[in-house]
């Protein structure tokens, strides 16, 4: 398990997925190969399932194009961990089912190298050895979330 | 009791009772606005059969504009999709190339009205509040669950209000008042919260003026703008033949987060560097020369009549820089016949400008004026991020279409004020 740690605030949406690709194909593999390409270039070749994101305030910001949320979601990114996100980001990650923790003091905290275990059950982050808890979501979100996503969550109620 | 924000009451009325701030409540928008993208959200509807149809289709907008007309194959397969679409589900308020962008072309369907409720995968959707609409931005799978159950949720935000007072002196702009606003509380600065802005200078405000200013909140993290429902925007809703609405007003006694002030008249150009919308600078406390290979003009924020009409009223009789470009779009095909009209393209064509078609252009770095490493491009439009506009080695600086045009006389940043 690996961290990517970003120590940036106001990392938008472009870097993450260049506005060039948003109106290319939709498929996984195209999605999965520009994500975070202007931001980190190794990113696509290095990330693995369960791996967690690390970065500042206001993560996400600008374009409500939804490939940055939904790229980390076909990579099986476990979570994002910054000290804020967007609002139009953190809304697109809940339909992705894409966990995003808001801790501020623990990106404070945070340095390379530091072991980070999410237990989102238990609403707690580890990291290097101390413990920062994270509160529930309103229900209506942790719904989505627990559906796998806004759509699987609509199929079941609409 | 506190009184009430003006999104307080738009969202307490849809639901039929007083919400408070914080609260989470489920609504119907008005409408739900998808551009390009409706090709990518027509295949999510796959998750709920094959040859589903949308639940509400008199509340869908579909707008071409993003990448119109196409540039690339999968451009032209998309449009191909979306055009199948609309027949399919008989979708009405749809365009297709060369209408217009989205924000512009929505209000001139006569749909942005005060007290509406519009979503739109875009994020610039903001922009209604102009109209005294509630308006937001949200992604592709969310239209998707709108047009299968017409509904979803929002929490009732926090707000920021900024008291406008005076009016702006010679060669200042509505662009000048949002970049410097900006700049002031970050691009974070009004994340998840509604913006409302009051006082005695919104008369002075055109409501083109309030679309540039309101397009931008999403630049400082807005979730939505509200401008007063006031007879500069009542005898433009009668001039465009809207005549039943429900105007909302927040209480002066409801709980504002901040209260801001800007005296119009005090606001200098402003100029956004790269790489941040929040990284401004009055246009006389640089260290110039700033030499620059692009101007563009246009964009949901600036590629009205009015802004094309003050980048005419600086480059009559001029021409522009031997080392610029100047590309000009105008928002919609509306604007485009009014600035054709008015001899308005002829004066930019005379000095050296290349007319594009109505629609989003190079803004989103797809067709139409992208840029090599090391180019540098002063644009109307109200994003500066890296890559954004081609080359992640390019530079864009955001301004008014005044500094635009006064900068590609010179082929560096300029002042407008000095050429008015």
């Amino acid at each position: 398990m690996a961290i990517f740690y970003y120590d940036q605030n106001d990392i938008n949406t472009d870097l993450l997925f260049p506005g060039k690709y948003t109106y290319g194909s939709t498929e996984p593999d195209f999605i999965k190969e520009h994500l975070f390409e202007d931001l980190d270039p190794e990113f696509s070749k290095k990330v693995q399932a369960g791996d967690i994101v690390v970065a500042g305030s206001n993560f996400g910001c600008g374009s409500s194009r939804e490939h940055p949320a939904l790229g980390m979601k076909l990579v099986g990114v476990k979570a994002v961990i910054a000290k804020s996100f967007s609002r139009i980001f953190y809304r697109s990650a809940t339909n992705q089912g894409l966990l995003l923790l808001e801790l501020p003091e623990l990106v404070d905290f945070y340095e390379e190298g530091m072991d980070v275990k999410v237990d989102a059950l238990k609403g707690e982050v580890e990291a290097g050895g101390k413990v920062f808890n994270f509160p529930p979501l309103p229900t209506e979100m942790q719904n989505i979330i627990d559906d796998g996503g806004l759509l699987e969550h609509l199929k079941k109620t609409y | 009791m506190a009184g009430q924000t003006t999104i307080q009451k738009i969202l307490s009325k849809r639901v039929g009772k007083e919400l408070q701030i914080g609260e989470i409540a489920f609504v119907e928008p008005d409408y739900i606005l998808t551009h390009d993208n409706t090709a990518a959200i027509k295949k999510k509807l796959k998750t709920f059969g094959e040859g589903v149809k949308v639940k509400y289709p008199e509340r869908l907008v579909v707008i071409i504009d993003h990448v119109a007309p196409a540039s690339k194959e999968q451009d032209a397969i998309n449009h191909k999709d979306i055009r199948e679409f609309v027949k399919y589900n008989e979708i009405k308020n749809f365009t297709d190339v060369g209408h217009g962008i989205c924000h512009q072309v929505l209000p001139e369907m006569g749909l942005a009205s005060p007290g509406k409720i519009i979503v739109g995968s875009d994020s610039h959707t903001c922009t209604y509040g102009a109209f005294g609409a509630f308006s937001t931005g949200i992604d592709r799978t969310e239209a998707a669950g709108l047009w299968i159950s017409g509904k979803t949720w929002f929490k009732v935000p926090k707000t920021i209000k900024i008291n406008l007072t005076g009016s702006f002196s010679k060669g200042v702009y509505a662009k000048d008042l949002i970049l410097k606003i900006i700049g002031d509380i970050g691009a974070d600065g009004a994340n998840y919260r509604s913006v409302e802005y009051v006082g005695d200078g919104i008369k002075n405000l055109t409501v083109s003026e309030r679309m540039t200013i309101a397009n931008m909140a999403i630049e400082m993290g807005g979730k939505c703008a509200f401008f007063p429902v006031d007879d500069v925007l009542k005898n433009h809703l009668l001039a465009n033949n809207i005549s039943e609405w429900e105007a909302f007003e927040g209480d002066i006694d409801a709980e504002y987060e901040s209260i801001l002030n800007y005296d119009l008249s005090k606001i200098k150009p402003q100029v956004a560097f790269p790489h941040a919308v929040d990284n401004t600078k009055d246009i006389d406390a640089f260290e110039g020369p700033v030499k620059l290979n692009q101007g563009l003009i246009g964009t949901c924020t600036n590629g009205r009549l009015d802004d094309l009409q003050i980048a005419a009223s600086i480059l009559k009789g001029k021409k522009i820089h031997p080392d610029m470009r100047l590309l000009v779009l105008p928002a919609s095909r509306s604007i485009y016949m009014d600035a054709m009209k008015d001899g308005t393209l002829e004066i930019l064509i005379e000095a050296g400008a290349t007319i594009l078609p109505p629609g989003c252009g190079p803004c989103l770095g797809a067709h139409q004026g992208v840029m090599a490493p090391g180019e540098r491009t002063i644009s109307t439009a109200n994003r500066n991020f890296k890559g954004r506009m081609g080359s992640k080695e390019a530079e864009i600086y955001l301004a008014s279409p005044a500094t635009v045009a006064a900068s590609a006389i010179t082929g560096m940043i300029s002042d407008p004020r000095e050429v008015l």
